[in-house]
């Protein structure tokens, strides 16, 4: 259920789409491949899906593709508009936006996907381990969550950093704090649901321990909901991200992070309006990814569909 | 084989289950018959540990039961549930099934192990490696069957298991038990709301209604109809069908 | 029993557009019905529940249905604008479904549920239509129908779900009822017990009934006259009373591997599909 990668063959196909797959990697191969099939149906999704590759790539091949050093400043040449020479213009130090916000990219994969890769299983083990208990655990936990919940997100990470100090891996750390809990609350929602079931009961009548319960039995029936959720939160915690930049708390110049990029342009929004617009639109353009890419993988993820 | 003395359960403040005393000889079939809430279920989620809260004596091999189970009971005692689309885990594939149990209980062989529980069931090797979805109700119950003796237990608990099946499926279903218990001198204790399908596995019969059992039977007594609890009797006459006059004779257990 | 028939359908066919390919659920099922009890019988997957939708034109969006003839008195089923169809579901054909859990809506109180179903159709005050729905009530035999009335469907059980069912479909006063699986959910003596009360209402009421179970015996000791169904075909017509001597191998198969109550513990005799049987 992560990674998709098919090339559509013939030959490839029918063993892909086969009532009775000869091996666990044949039938985990045709799983993915039902549901990539479900996928590719929603063309908003697959808009999101390329959205979120092409970030990617910008991200892998920058240096290739940016025209100018992102660091370079060039007085002569501040703040000019966007034309054949620089095609998204020039900042107040007459550096290349196009360049910047290409090297930019790769601030925000770094932030959205070590956000993802801390928050999600912190927040998976704390619901799971929390509903599958209950009693003084769940309390425990749930409290917990609830005080970190009660907070709005961008107070709580803008908390986080004044005490921990600007900078964007204070940052991705706010950030990741602030965002598990919510996944706490589905894992937990979601084991509760399991708990009671047959195959739960089953399992624990083979001698499965309450670890491999968790693990191998629980978590495999939370995972699609959170990852979901996850895709669609990290067009919030892009923003976010840009809120620490703009306000000077994230990324520290002369990085090229986009939210300090619109901090930057601020300043001329009236006048030279592509300093801060360009950036803007890269945020709202990948945020718009995410979104559309967690929709389509509810869609096919849905615990409901896939059974 | 199993001997359960003074029985008694508790779902928060409901007792459940009140003073059971069940007595099955090995390789015996022991018969649960009562309606929804009369505490049939009840009596096997209790032996199998999956109930906290209860009293009384459970014996198997004549050995008391603690409060806990260990691993070494679920290789002796397995259970096969009612809902054959709610007892297998949805996102785990019938290899994976299978194979978890003969790891956990560290068997080994673990590959030729899962080939010959779904040959025992009747199920040829393609759908190893299908998930359950891609099985038909039947074939879902016969993995749950394997599960329960791949790890070769003496005693099978059997709380409803052809109650969701087409009646055909379920005929092939019941003698596919019957013949594990000749086979491999299985001990059963099963659980149905249908008097004919216990008449026709178990030699020991106990009708039970509101947590208590109000009446034992042989399987030739119940064949007679020789029934003297009138909740008994009340149960035997509506397995015969729909029949305007008697329906007017039923009077509320409730 | 009069021969005066009220529903006429001919060859009617139900498919499925489905990822993998086109299912066919009903393959050219035929019968007339009059003011009678006729029983549609079949296992899972024989089509008998996508027959009773059909009638009222409750298939799912991606099945498609065709037939010679579907018609309700003069009433061509088969094409009925989504207007004409609410005059005739609910108020001259009903349907009461297995599960009344999923039937009912959970939020709404049960006497509020069954006065919108009354005055969908009657145009009445809301006294006359509470009147009305506790009437209904207690025809059901629900012993404190004043209570009921004001309860919401979690606090009743199930078989009292089933009898609020029925009062609800039955209020409008329909000609004809479809029953799917009504009591399949309830416990053996409350299965015969709402069956009573369906059986005394639409012989009172003069009402025809289409009874769909897959409890071949249940059904025959209930209607007059039963349909089996087998991959969508309908392999044998017979009366309910003559079912012993059913004629077609999957009938005799059906009844067979019954377990019987004789004290007889050898194998039960196993059905033998046939190809030939899905080919009508």
């Amino acid at each position: 259920m992560t990674t998709q990668t098919n090339t559509s063959q013939t030959g490839l196909k029918q063993w892909l789409t086969s009532d009775a797959p000869q091996s666990r990697w044949q039938a985990k191969c045709g799983r993915v491949w039902l549901g990539w099939l479900k996928f590719t149906e929603n063309k908003l999704a697959m808009i999101g899906l390329s959205i979120v590759i092409g970030l990617i790539l910008v991200t892998i091949f920058a240096p290739l593709l940016a025209p100018y050093d992102p660091l370079a400043a060039d007085l002569t040449n501040r703040i000019q508009p966007p034309g054949a020479e620089h095609w998204f213009g020039t900042d107040q130090l007459g550096r290349d936006i196009l360049s910047r916000v290409i090297f930019g990219a790769q601030y925000t994969l770094l932030i959205v996907g070590l956000v993802a890769i801390t928050a999600a299983p912190v927040g998976l083990l704390v619901g799971t381990a929390a509903g599958f208990f209950g009693g003084w655990i769940d309390a425990t936990l749930m409290r917990i969550t609830d005080v970190f919940l009660a907070f709005p997100k961008l107070i709580l990470a803008l908390a986080f950093v004044a005490a921990l100090g600007p900078g964007i891996e204070n940052a991705i750390l706010a950030i990741a704090i602030t965002a598990w809990p919510p996944y706490a609350r589905i894992a937990r929602a979601e084991t509760i649901t399991v708990r009671k079931s047959d195959f739960i009961e089953a399992a624990r009548l083979q001698g499965t321990s309450n670890m491999g319960l968790i693990t191998g039995h629980i978590m495999p029936m939370c995972i699609s909901s959170l990852v979901v959720r996850v895709t669609l939160d990290m067009a919030g915690m892009i923003l976010i991200a840009a809120g620490l930049g703009f306000l000077g708390l994230g990324a520290q110049p002369p990085m090229p992070e986009w939210g300090a990029m619109v901090s930057d342009g601020r300043q001329f929004l009236l006048e030279q309006w592509w300093v801060a617009t360009v950036p803007g639109i890269a945020i709202l353009i990948v945020s718009l990814g995410f979104n559309l890419l967690g929709d389509g993988l509810r869609d096919v993820l849905d615990p409901r569909g896939g059974d | 084989m199993i001997e359960i003395n003074k029985l008694n359960a508790w779902f928060d403040d409901n007792h459940v289950l009140k003073d059971v005393d069940i007595k099955v000889p090995k390789n015996g079939s022991f018969g649960l018959v009562g309606e929804s809430g009369s505490g049939k279920s009840t009596v096997l989620r209790t032996i199998t540990g999956l109930v906290d809260d209860w009293e009384g004596e459970i014996l198997v091999n004549n050995k008391e039961l603690g409060p806990t189970r260990d691993k070494t009971f679920y290789r002796l005692v397995q259970m096969v549930f009612q809902d054959p689309f709610g007892s297998l885990h949805p996102r785990h594939t019938i290899d994976r099934i299978l194979t978890e149990p003969v790891n956990i209980h560290g068997l080994g062989n673990s590959d030729a192990r899962v080939v010959q529980a779904l040959e025992q069931v009747g199920l040829d090797n393609s759908f190893r490696f299908r998930y359950p979805h891609q099985l038909s109700g039947g074939q879902r119950q016969r993995v749950a069957i394997a599960r329960a003796l791949i790890l070769e237990p003496k005693i099978l608990l059997l709380d409803e298991p052809t109650s969701a099946l087409d009646v055909s499926i379920q005929a092939e279903v019941l003698n596919l038990l019957s013949r594990f218990r000749r086979e491999l001198g299985l001990t059963y204790i099963m659980v149905s709301h249908d008097l004919a399908v216990v008449a026709h596995m178990c030699d020991d019969i106990a009708i039970m209604n509101h947590g208590r059992i109000v009446e034992r039977a042989t399987a030739s007594q119940l064949a007679d109809g020789r029934l003297e609890h009138p909740y008994s009797q009340q149960l035997y006459k509506a397995a015969g069908g729909y029949d305007r006059a008697v329906v007017d004779s039923f009077v509320d257990w409730d | 029993m009069s021969n005066e028939t009220l529903l006429s359908v001919k060859n009617l066919e139900v498919t499925f557009n489905t990822p993998k390919g086109d299912v066919h659920a009903v393959r050219g099922v035929s019968f007339n019905l009059g003011r009678e009890r006729l029983g549609i019988v079949g296992e899972s997957g024989s089509g008998k529940s996508q027959t009773g939708r059909a009638i009222l034109g409750l298939t799912a969006a991606n099945g498609k249905i065709t037939a010679d003839q579907m018609t309700f008195h003069d009433v061509d089923l088969a094409n009925l604008t989504p207007k004409q169809w609410r005059k005739v579901r609910g108020a001259r054909i009903s349907m009461i479904m297995q599960d009344p859990k999923y039937s009912l809506n959970p939020v709404m109180t049960i006497g509020d549920q069954i006065i919108e179903a009354y005055r969908e159709h009657h145009k009445v005050n809301a006294k006359e239509a509470r009147h009305r729905a506790i009437d209904m009530l207690d025809a059901v035999k629900i012993r404190d129908p004043e209570r009921v009335f004001n309860s919401y469907p979690h606090e009743v059980s199930g078989g009292m779900g089933q009898r609020v069912m029925i009062a609800m479909m039955l209020i409008p006063d329909p000609e004809l009822i479809i029953a799917d699986e009504p009591t399949s959910a309830l416990d053996v003596t409350v299965q015969l017990q709402v069956m009573a009360i369906l059986d005394d209402l639409v012989r009172d009421r003069g009402m025809a009934l289409i009874f769909i179970s897959h409890d071949l015996q249940l059904v025959s000791s209930f209607c007059d006259r039963v349909l089996v169904m087998y991959q969508g075909h309908v392999v044998e017509e017979i009366k309910a009373s003559a079912l012993h001597e059913a004629k077609h191998p999957y009938t005799k198969g059906l009844l067979n591997c019954l377990p019987k109550m004789d004290g007889d513990h050898s194998d039960l005799p196993i059905l033998e599909r046939e190809a030939s049987w899905a080919e009508g």
